[in-house]
């Protein structure tokens, strides 16, 4: 009995140093060495060089003149990735469907020109709360109000749009996306909105 | 449902079948204490840790030694985790200077990770510091998957020896499991999770100004090499709360697939090994088809009502699945398959929002837990709890033909039928009585995220989760004081309640002389006994829990249908 309790404990010692401490450090290691900038964090920068966010960590969109993403229950404002998670409402809830309600209006009051049926991930929240992606549709929903307010052709926004849009892997993993922060950056740097940038950034 | 749905479902369980042989032939090699082609690097280290620790490696240990020394490990392991979540706030690596844990949450934490169940009443990105999170929960998924593992090898030991006292050495299972199976995979997974941009860094959490001005706390950590166990060691309790619905976690479909291989991986391959280790590979293949065939309807009926969508939201206008609570990189077919998958398993991990499922839907993950996790399974508790099955339906199939039942040439009897019973009884005992307790508990019902039939199915999903160990949640429900300690209890019990009745059983079963079958032998490596092994599972699990649910999820739909809402 007292024996297995002193090798029990000898071996949690020798374990945690293993597999707790020379593990991940070696992993951290090796990692920085052969994939530094995903080790790191992904971080983008925008087109003054000053870092904006990270490429896989959605972010809160208002302005009309960029595209938004989906509702996010992370946090007070949303988009928190220090309290990331859903609305965990169940599918009967009334406060699920008052919430969807209230989205909806929101999405078609912000949208007037919309000619597209309202796409269901505009209105619904995401899993983690910092959904960095919202779906085609949900890209090409938007584009008569950006458009607008950049003062650009639909034409050539929709051709924007489709270039961005980043396809199922291999043709059938996961589903086809639009990356909004990559996105609203490659807007800015086709058709930028005068002096918007340096108010914002003052 | 789409095409490329059904597809990414059919790639995935054609790697899981593709990577079952290999990889049971290497744990069988590597459990009957044979070199590997690993053996060159990890030889020394392994007699270098038996030297540190005092093991006596050629040591054989009978079925009561062998779960002592079980114990005795877990034991002292719970007692490091508690101590170092009430202790972090004075250890290292704390960039955020994260406070230490209350009692009840580090007890309850400790347990969930010593009995692999990670069930998760914190938000890791905003309650652990690093060191937490790699020396104790990340280690801990190292070790207590194992534990898991090694008993199963002692179990099926126990059915493959004849007349002998003895099972193996729990200390040398523990660690060849550790050091020839888990850590050449996690290095591997690593690299590949961190190309995906899975960060793996010690950084502090950096505030950026996004785009429109805001600012923003992006976090950081080792996260990818926790991430990987936490999956192959079917842990499930994620770095940040959101888990692998996370994009830090989870950022591509590719990282999705490879997370639900590595989730599947152990428990597969656990079949070949067995087929191989009592020399009729046979046999671990008719446990395999078993497994399976629950795995695909499970994953049918979940995808088709997510796929379906939800009725009371395309009334107001918007068409499309279910999509409150997933993301949309991955969508309603990777969340639903990913829900299966953890749910067979008891790993818990979760890229979705299982309480926003719909009704049914959700129904599939909880009928998943209750049927024991039997299915692929936790690495080791899987395949322990379907031996016990196994020996049910055959002392089942020798009652309806008269016979004395055997098993592998060994007479089932009274002793043995008793423990497989024993262990069968832990499931239904802990879920229901504690549920029924729970739905009348003031405090209980205090935070609950849903009312109505919901409120009732998140109580089932949690008692179902902690019991068998499985660790996601129907996230609404919060936590406090009752919820720490009741689903710590059920933690406890759910893992050792279980694994002492099956080590007993193995125990009885080493002793056994073998027979050779006769004419009259009922096999159990052929189809008829595949379908009788599912209808036991389905029957038992149908039976005890269809009432409950009923009251649950099933209600819920009906009246989802008419268009209520709570």
């Amino acid at each position: 009995m007292l024996k297995h309790f002193g090798i029990a404990l000898r071996l949690t010692v020798v374990s945690i140093a293993i597999f707790g401490f020379v593990y991940p450090f070696a992993m951290t290691g090796l990692s920085q060495a052969v994939f530094p900038y995903q080790a790191g964090g992904v971080f983008v920068k925008d087109a003054h060089g000053s870092i904006v966010g990270s490429e896989i960590i959605g972010q809160s969109w208002h302005e009309p003149y960029y595209f938004h993403g989906r509702p996010s229950a992370a946090g007070k404002n949303g988009y928190d990735p220090t309290s990331t998670g859903g609305t965990n409402l169940a599918p009967t809830s009334k406060k699920l469907i008052d919430a969807t309600k209230s989205a909806i209006a929101a999405l078609k009051k912000e949208n007037p020109d919309a000619t597209l049926s309202v796409p269901m991930d505009l209105v619904t929240s995401s899993a983690s709360g910092i959904d960095p992606d919202i779906s085609p549709a949900a890209a090409y929903y938007q584009v008569p109000r950006v458009a607008k307010a950049r003062g650009i052709s639909v034409r050539k926004l929709t051709t924007l749009v489709q270039g961005a849009v980043r396809e199922r892997t291999w043709r059938f993993l996961g589903e086809p996306r639009v990356n909004v922060l990559a996105l609203n950056l490659a807007l800015d740097r086709v058709a930028p909105v005068s002096g918007v940038r340096a108010h914002l950034r003052r | 449902m789409t095409t490329a749905g059904w597809l990414q479902f059919a790639a995935f369980f054609i790697i899981i079948i593709a990577l079952t042989k290999p990889l049971g032939s290497y744990m069988a090699r590597v459990f009957e204490g044979e070199r590997t082609w690993l053996s060159p690097v990890f030889a020394p280290v392994e007699r270098f840790i038996y030297r540190l620790s005092g093991v006596r490696a050629d040591e054989e240990m009978p079925w009561h030694v062998y779960a002592l020394a079980m114990l005795a490990f877990s034991a002292v392991s719970l007692a490091w985790i508690y101590l170092v979540l009430r202790t972090q706030q004075w250890l290292p690596f704390n960039p955020q200077h994260f406070p230490n844990l209350a009692p009840d949450l580090a007890w309850n934490t400790a347990i969930s990770f010593t009995t692999n169940t990670n069930w998760q009443f914190y938000s890791g990105e905003s309650t652990m510091s690093y060191f937490s999170q790699m020396a104790a929960l990340a280690w801990h998924n190292f070790v207590s998957a194992g534990v898991g593992i090694a008993i199963s090898v002692a179990v099926i030991r126990g059915v493959a020896r004849t007349t002998t006292k003895t099972i193996g050495n729990f200390w040398v299972d523990l660690t060849r499991c550790c050091l020839y199976l888990l850590l050449p995979i996690c290095v591997i997974g690593t690299l590949v999770l961190v190309m995906q941009g899975v960060p793996q860094n010690f950084n502090a959490y950096h505030t950026v100004k996004t785009v429109e001005g805001a600012a923003q706390t992006i976090t950081g950590g080792p996260m990818a090499s926790q991430e990987v166990i936490k999956e192959l060691g079917t842990n499930g309790g994620g770095f940040v709360n959101a888990n692998s619905a996370s994009p830090n976690e989870n950022p591509t479909p590719f990282s999705n697939l490879f997370e639900m291989v590595m989730i599947f991986l152990i428990g597969a391959s656990l079949t070949y090994m067995y087929g191989k280790m009592v020399k009729d590979t046979r046999q671990g293949w008719a446990i395999f088809a078993a497994m399976a065939i629950v795995f695909v309807a499970g994953f049918c009926i979940a995808y088709a009502f997510e796929g379906a969508g939800n009725p009371l939201i395309h009334q107001l206008g918007v068409n499309g699945p279910n999509m409150e609570g997933k993301e949309c990189r991955l969508g309603v077919g990777a969340s639903a398959l990913f829900a299966t998958v953890t749910t067979d398993t008891s790993c818990g991990a979760a890229n979705s929002s299982h309480d926003s499922f719909m009704p049914l839907g959700g129904l599939v993950p909880l009928v998943n837990m209750q049927l024991g996790e039997v299915i692929f399974g936790g690495v080791g508790s899987g395949l322990y709890g379907m031996i016990v099955f196994v020996v049910l339906t055959v002392f089942i199939a020798g009652l309806m033909v008269g016979r004395t039942p055997e098993f592998l040439g060994k007479k089932i009897e009274k002793r043995e039928v008793q423990f497989a019973i024993l262990a069968i009884l832990v499931t239904p005992v802990l879920v229901l009585i504690p549920s029924a307790i729970a739905s009348v508990k003031h405090d209980a019902l205090a935070t609950l995220g849903n009312a109505g039939p919901h409120g009732l199915s998140e109580i089932l999903y949690a008692f179902s989760s902690t019991n068998a160990n499985n660790g996601s949640a129907f996230g609404g429900l919060g936590s406090n004081f009752f919820w720490n300690i009741a689903t710590g209890v059920n933690m406890f019990f759910g893992r050792f309640a279980v694994a002492i009745p099956a080590l007993a059983l193995a125990g009885a079963l080493a002793g056994k002389k073998a027979v050779a079958p006769g004419i009259g032998t009922f096999t159990t490596n052929s189809t008829i006994f595949v379908v009788l092994l599912v209808g036991t599972i389905l029957i038992v699990g149908a039976l005890t829990f269809f009432p409950a649910d009923a009251l649950g999820p099933i209600v819920e739909h009906l009246l989802m249908l008419q268009g209520k809402t709570f």
